[in-house]
């Protein structure tokens, strides 16, 4: 009788053959499953080699500190052996604060867009991260870092100073009691960063704003008695009597009473990424609202409502956007009394919203048209009137599907801020490289200029996305 | 019959503005600033610096007249206006003033309705090659290849030359100067032709200076100029005058520095004619009376606006050539200021 053998515990378990687990089998699978696959890859290797070992000389040869282009050139000679090349950014440091402000920004405000630039993130963290309390915190502080940094560095008067720190941790203060009543500041943004960017009197932008106060409270008192529309009409009239006849001679009163102001800032003196910076979130923060007011305006079943949507859409985006800055820019003032020339900058800041918007309601209208009829169908069975169907029911979920269209343009337009170079505004592109060229210390510099500022836009657009990730992310209510 | 409406709206706007622009002077000293359109940069003419400062041969121009105009050579303000967007800008009134190195051309003063009242720089197109291509004259660069800015004067002058002098070359094409500076060292092409100002200053921004050469042709003719708008005449004579009063100071010795000391001591009845000590010709313009004192006092006479910005000892080191006075062989020649 034969012995049986029984084993009486387990085998370990074997580890997976080589060329079945990690790095191997990922680069199998991946690189070289075929042999169209493995040409491939050996291809590409080898261009990227090619390129890297082209460009990294020059790179790796790179001059920070020189007078002059030709001082660049003698150092990397002198480090690097007769017939080497070197990138020069030694431009950045004469440079650095007409590319960042536009070289005709007067120094010593400087810190003003500093501080405008960081306070318009701690305004925009209550809008993307809404009452999300951690997010809040995290993005608020390191605002005030980058402020207390950044106002030291642009040597700010400590009065302002120490104002905007104290608001900062105020801000901070209140995202740990009440997050949701963050958004007050938001809407209060736009006057203080125009005081801020522009200056002038305080009370130019405070008068203003009171326009809109003039108009709810119009619209609140008048809405019980002849109903809302109406009431909504009476109240734009009244804001807009506010702002022709009482506005003006209420800030003068006011400024004179308590004269509070900064140096007045003309905007032809902006320029660089702060010029790009300003018409981009003009642009994106306006061009939303308008372009979701076209897009149900395009679906709507009014037809003088629809037809004006519709030519203005197609008006605007059958046109290049230079040839609409073109006109805004030289052909208006044909028409306009020599006098009566207001600021290029704000003709194009309309331009590049009315732009944008029309892009975005296209966008936003095949969102609508992808929403399931039951939606609409849904949203009337509960009795919601036109406003409140759209508000709750049908504009979430259509910005919802959007989000990657809407960021896409966004993108666009931030990127086509460097087209106002066509209308003479120094933008950083073409317009302060161009400048940077002129200067006879760097005339001849060519690549650098241009991988500097492609760099910095890359980063803003790149965060962009990333966050447009982040909120479809959040946003996924499906089970795909 | 719609089109006819537009296009009478049209001219009856511009005739209003036009108009309503009549007093260019009376504008600007209500202002009490000029406006002055400018190159976006260009090397040595005009270009404002990291801090906003513009200086350059066209920017003094500009201050000159402001001195006359105002009194004060700091009361100007510069509007930068691209190739395409430069005559537009002085129609429609953003500037008072258009010093931008633009040629005067029969069509321009013509169909564009502007005025070049003088001609600050004669220039004219030239070629720049490398030394080892062992050319010395234009004339033989037959089959070359030749990097050209489209869309230019110079382009068309170059297909001229070519054609005229029956060999061939091939274009290749560039959007600016520092493209054309780039494909140029790239080896891209053999020849980089523009204005001889901006050939010299490129060559002195080379890395390998001396391997270069400017060739001695000049192909065309570049007169280059202040442009005001059409039918101002009294602008124009203010500006014209500002700018000969400049040439007759380096005539007649006048400088920034000591203009005081000759108005002092001159006999020269035309020097007190233009320095107002005697007469009323700056009034005459409508101006103060000291008007082009004060613009040679602020910026110097044209020897120095031209030694100080483009000549030799600056980086670009332009000789005077066609720009040296009359008297010395030159193009620049003042009428009488009496």
């Amino acid at each position: 009788m034969a012995q049986g053998f029984t084993r009486t515990e387990m085998l370990p378990a074997m580890p997976p053959p080589v060329s079945e687990s990690g790095t191997l089998k990922w680069l199998r699978e991946n690189l070289f499953s075929g042999w169209l696959n493995s040409t491939l890859t050996a291809a590409a290797t080898l261009f990227i080699a090619f390129v890297a070992w082209n460009s990294f000389p020059w790179f790796w040869h790179s001059v920070w500190n020189a007078g002059s282009l030709n001082e660049c050139r003698q150092i990397v000679t002198a480090s690097a052996g007769e017939g080497a090349t070197g990138a020069c950014w030694a431009f950045l440091r004469p440079w650095w604060g007409a590319f960042i402000f536009g070289h005709q920004y007067p120094v010593d405000e400087r810190w003003r867009p500093v501080l405008a630039f960081g306070l318009l993130f701690a305004a925009l963290a209550p809008v993307l991260f809404a009452g999300q309390k951690r997010n809040l915190t995290i993005i608020l502080a390191v605002v005030a870092a980058f402020l207390v940094l950044t106002l030291y560095l642009a040597s700010a008067p400590s009065l302002a100073f120490a104002l905007a720190i104290l608001g900062v941790l105020a801000l901070l203060a209140l995202a740990q009691v009440q997050p949701g009543k963050l958004l007050w500041f938001t809407l209060a943004f736009p006057a203080l960063c125009f005081w801020l960017l522009w200056g002038g009197s305080i009370w130019t932008p405070i008068v203003a704003v009171a326009g809109f106060g003039v108009l709810y409270l119009v619209f609140r008192l008048a809405s019980p008695v002849i109903g809302l529309a109406p009431a909504a009409g009476a109240g734009f009239v009244a804001a807009v009597l506010w702002w022709m006849f009482v506005d003006a001679p209420v800030a003068d009163a006011l400024q004179s009473a308590i004269p509070i102001q900064l140096l007045w800032i003309a905007s032809d003196k902006f320029g660089g990424f702060l010029l790009s910076i300003v018409i981009g979130v003009t642009g994106i923060t306006f061009s939303l609202p308008l372009g979701i007011l076209l897009a149900l305006g395009r679906q709507s079943d009014m037809p003088i409502v629809k037809m004006l949507c519709v030519i203005f859409i197609e008006t605007i985006r059958g046109v290049p956007l230079i040839t609409l800055l073109f006109v805004a820019a030289f052909v208006l003032g044909f028409f306009l009394p020599p006098q009566a020339n207001f600021d290029l900058l704000l003709r194009v800041l309309i331009l590049v919203t009315f732009f944008a918007a029309a892009y975005l309601a296209e966008v936003l209208r095949g969102a609508l048209a992808a929403l399931p009829r039951g939606q609409y169908e849904a949203a009337d069975a509960l009795g919601l009137d036109y406003w409140r169907a759209q508000r709750l029911v049908i504009l979430p979920q259509a910005l919802k599907i959007s989000i990657p269209g809407i960021v896409s343009t966004f993108i666009g337009l931030f990127k086509d801020t460097t087209l106002v170079v066509i209308v003479a505004l120094y933008e950083p592109l073409k317009g302060i490289t161009h400048l940077v060229r002129q200067d006879i210390n760097w005339k001849g510099i060519y690549w650098e200029p241009y991988i500097f500022v492609g760099a910095i836009f890359f980063i803003f657009c790149f965060s962009m996305s990333r966050y447009s990730k982040y909120l479809e992310d959040k946003l996924k209510t499906d089970h795909r | 019959m719609e089109k006819s409406v537009f296009f009478g709206t049209l001219a009856a706007t511009a005739l209003v503005s036009g108009l309503a622009a009549a007093g260019t002077l009376d504008d600007v000293k209500a202002r009490g600033e000029l406006i002055c359109g400018s190159n976006t940069g260009l090397t040595g003419f005009g270009a404002p610096d990291a801090n906003g400062n513009w200086s350059g041969f066209d920017v003094d121009l500009c201050r000159a007249v402001a001195a006359a105009v105002l009194g004060d050579a700091n009361k100007v303000k510069f509007v930068p206006t691209t190739g395409e967007t430069r005559f537009t800008a002085l129609q429609s009134g953003e500037v008072d003033l258009l010093v931008r190195n633009s040629t005067w051309t029969a069509s321009r003063d013509s169909e564009l309705a502007l005025d070049f009242v003088a001609v600050n720089y004669y220039d004219g197109q030239g070629f720049m090659v490398k030394k080892d291509l062992g050319v010395s004259s234009a004339k033989e660069l037959d089959g070359a290849t030749v990097c050209i800015q489209t869309g230019t004067t110079t382009e068309l002058n170059l297909a001229d030359f070519f054609k005229e002098n029956n060999i061939s070359y091939q274009p290749v094409n560039v959007a600016d100067d520092s493209e054309a500076q780039r494909q140029y060292i790239a080896g891209a092409c053999d020849a980089f032709t523009t204005d001889a100002s901006g050939l010299a200053a490129t060559r002195a921004t080379l890395p390998d200076a001396e391997n270069h050469i400017i060739l001695p042709e000049i192909i065309s003719k570049e007169p280059l100029g202040p442009v005001v708008r059409h039918g101002d005449n009294n602008w124009g004579d203010v500006v014209r005058w500002t700018y000969y009063a400049l040439v007759i100071a380096e005539e007649k010795g006048i400088t920034q520095a000591n203009i005081e000391e000759v108005l002092a001591s001159t006999n020269d009845e035309e020097v007190k004619r233009l320095l107002g000590a005697s007469g009323d010709m700056a009034a005459k313009f409508g101006l103060d009376n000291a008007a082009f004192k004060n613009a040679i006092a602020a910026v110097g006479n044209y020897g120095e606006i031209f030694a100080r910005n483009i000549g030799e000892g600056t980086s670009i080191n332009l000789a005077r050539g066609l720009n040296a006075l009359w008297t010395q062989g030159g193009l620049q020649y003042a009428p009488p200021f009496r």
